[in-house]
């Protein structure tokens, strides 16, 4: 039947993989690209640092509130008990960044999995999750986290694990939004008409179109994880034994009228991380819709 | 021969938000009791406007919305006490295309696997056969072979459904359960995805139950037709008799506000029934024949009782005064 042929140009098609395909697009984006290098440099320097400029942040090596840029050996300046700024630093980053990432991982799985389990099934199962959810949510956070690290011993893992305990509920909401918008969608019933069992569209179909705003909200998660170890190791309940930017902060912020470089400098580095992590979830959030592809 | 698929009383009903704690459960009643027959290599169009409960009925067909009465035998085999996995064996026999090709293909996946995945569900064939079957479907709906990696974005809308079409082919279904897959295309786009189903349902000896709002497109491709208005069948019959003599006031209807070009002038030219008003609603549907109120040939039987489908002439029709 001649008028049923197809009268579109052929384009030129080279097979790929869908990661790959993404990576392509991700290469593209610029301010993806800063963020991955900026957090590549954040990384190395809190795993190799050490190597090259060894200190220990605990030790006390100078006079106290030295002013950064006024002695060489201390290009960071010192603390108010005379300890090394830059020591702390480097192998403060290591545990930030750690506590960040796990805690956002918890996040990432418990909040996926009620949510999705809530949005898809709804009825009892939506009810029950979500009243679960918002118990959860309208736990003041901070206190929470501080009742459980107090109980649980303060450990990086103990204070990843509180913290995602008290984040998930959000993640949960967004995730089972983007479930109910997307289990009505024609696609599901398709899949459903085929024989697809619940399962496989749960986390086949629907999670993978859900996952853009959960990997930007993932990103999130992570800088606000950095942050709430901060304030933890602020309020004095992080890991007193391990050093952190958060707990240089928490340790120095009595005198930052008087001295602001212990406070600001891991303070900035802090700030570096959520900005990179946040640059490369929105890069990655383009790169893996394939509706922003190009051909 | 035997039917292929034999819908007897179909009743489908949405619980609606009950207005106190205490009151009784109300339903909104999108099907009420609805019976018909699709023979083996034919085509059923069921035709009604936005509401009527066409695509509901429809859906509770394949068990895609749940029925709440009546007999669906497909084959022979009721398929409302199947289990899931029962149910889900049967679906490689009965597939489905939906209306908009938009929203009916997952985005995330390349057309490749789209078209596949019912394979891989249902456990047909190794990973080359499966592809080899996709590279012939992708032929036999007229979509080229360097396509199969493609996403579904980077097509047009026709494409797409030609897409949806040979995924709905994939597992060799006896019936095709169409949900408008027309009605969202451009007017030649329309003319080539009727024509590939057409030559689709004489080369492989499909059945379709055609749902669609758009009388022409029906004419042009099912065998019977059945009319529905509010939740029932009103009008039932081959596509001759339907389009020629209509029986019910509401086909009559229908037909008369189908656009056309030359009848005015022509002789013998009737002014079509026009009709004002709206359906009654389906959450507390009238006692009497749903039409009544737009109906102009209504009597005081008509308030009182039900019509029932009774043979007049070669069709079979709902309404107290249709006329052989």
């Amino acid at each position: 039947m001649s008028d049923e042929t197809t009268l579109q140009q052929p384009t030129e098609y080279q097979a790929e993989s869908p990661a790959l395909e993404a990576w392509r697009m991700f290469r593209r984006n610029i301010p993806a690209l800063v963020g991955v290098a900026l957090l590549t440099v954040i990384v190395l320097a809190t795993l190799y640092g050490t190597f090259i400029y060894s200190g220990d942040p605990f030790e006390i090596v100078w006079a106290p509130h030295e002013p950064p840029g006024m002695t060489p050996e201390f290009p960071l300046g010192t603390d108010y008990l005379g300890r090394d700024i830059i020591a702390g630093m480097l192998t403060g980053g290591g545990p930030t960044l750690a506590v960040g990432a796990v805690a956002a991982a918890i996040t990432m799985v418990i909040g996926i999995a009620m949510g999705a389990l809530a949005g898809y099934y709804g009825g009892w199962v939506d009810n029950l999750l979500m009243r679960v959810t918002e118990f959860f949510q309208v736990l003041p956070a901070l206190l929470f986290a501080m009742v459980l690290v107090t109980l649980l011993s303060p450990s990086l893992f103990t204070i990843a694990f509180a913290i995602g305990v008290v984040s998930w509920p959000q993640t949960a909401r967004l995730t089972r939004a983007e479930f109910l918008k997307i289990k009505n969608l024609e696609y599901v019933t398709a899949a459903r008409a085929i024989g697809a069992r619940d399962k496989r569209i749960i986390w086949t179909v629907i999670l993978p179109n859900a996952l853009p705003p959960l990997i930007v909200s993932a990103t999130l998660t992570i800088g606000v994880a950095i942050l709430f170890e901060a304030g933890l190791s602020f309020l004095g309940l992080g890991d007193p034994n391990v050093m952190s930017w958060g707990l240089m902060i928490g340790a120095n912020r009595e005198y930052i009228l008087d001295a602001w470089w212990p406070v600001t400098f891991p303070g900035l580095a802090i700030f570096f991380t959520v900005f990179a992590v946040s640059l490369i979830g929105d890069g990655l959030n383009d790169a893996f819709n394939p509706k922003l592809r190009e051909r | 021969m035997s039917a292929l698929l034999d819908v007897r009383n179909l009743k489908v009903r949405f619980a609606m938000p009950k207005p106190s704690l205490f009151a009784p459960q109300p339903y909104l009643e999108a099907v009420r009791g609805v019976s018909f027959t699709l023979e083996k290599g034919r085509a059923l169009g069921i035709v009604g406007e936005s509401g009527s409960g066409k695509t509901t009925a429809a859906m509770a067909t394949i068990r895609l919305v749940p029925a709440a009465g009546g007999e669906i035998l497909f084959e022979g085999d009721d398929l409302l006490p199947l289990d899931d996995e029962a149910m889900r064996a049967r679906r490689r026999d009965i597939q489905l295309i939906f209306q908009d090709p938009y929203s009916s293909l997952n985005p995330r996946a390349r057309v490749v696997d789209i078209v596949r995945e019912p394979m891989d569900l249902m456990g047909i064939g190794d990973a080359d056969s499966r592809l080899q079957r996709v590279k012939e479907l992708f032929d036999l709906v007229g979509l080229r072979p360097d396509q199969l990696n493609l996403f579904p974005h980077q097509f047009s809308g026709g494409q797409r459904q030609r897409i949806s079409i040979a995924r709905a082919l994939t597992t060799n279904p006896k019936l095709l359960v169409c949900d408008e897959p027309v009605s969202a295309l451009d007017v030649a786009i329309q003319a080539q995805i009727l024509n590939l189903l057409a030559r689709l349902k004489r080369e492989l000896g499909l059945s379709y139950l055609f749902i669609s709002h758009d009388l022409g497109v029906v004419r042009h491709l099912c065998d019977d037709v059945a009319v529905m208005y509010l939740g029932q069948i009103v009008e039932q019959a081959s596509r001759e008799a339907l389009f020629d003599s209509p029986k019910h006031p509401y086909t009559q209807a229908l037909l008369a506000a189908a656009p056309s070009l030359a009848r005015r002038k022509s002789k013998g030219y009737v002014r079509p029934l026009k009709l004002s008003g709206d359906p009654p609603s389906p959450i507390n549907p009238p006692k009497g024949c749903a039409f009544v109120e737009r109906c102009p040939m209504a009597q005081e039987v008509c308030r009182r009782e039900q019509p029932v489908l009774k043979a007049c002439g070669p069709s079979q029709v709902a309404c107290h005064f249709a006329a052989a």
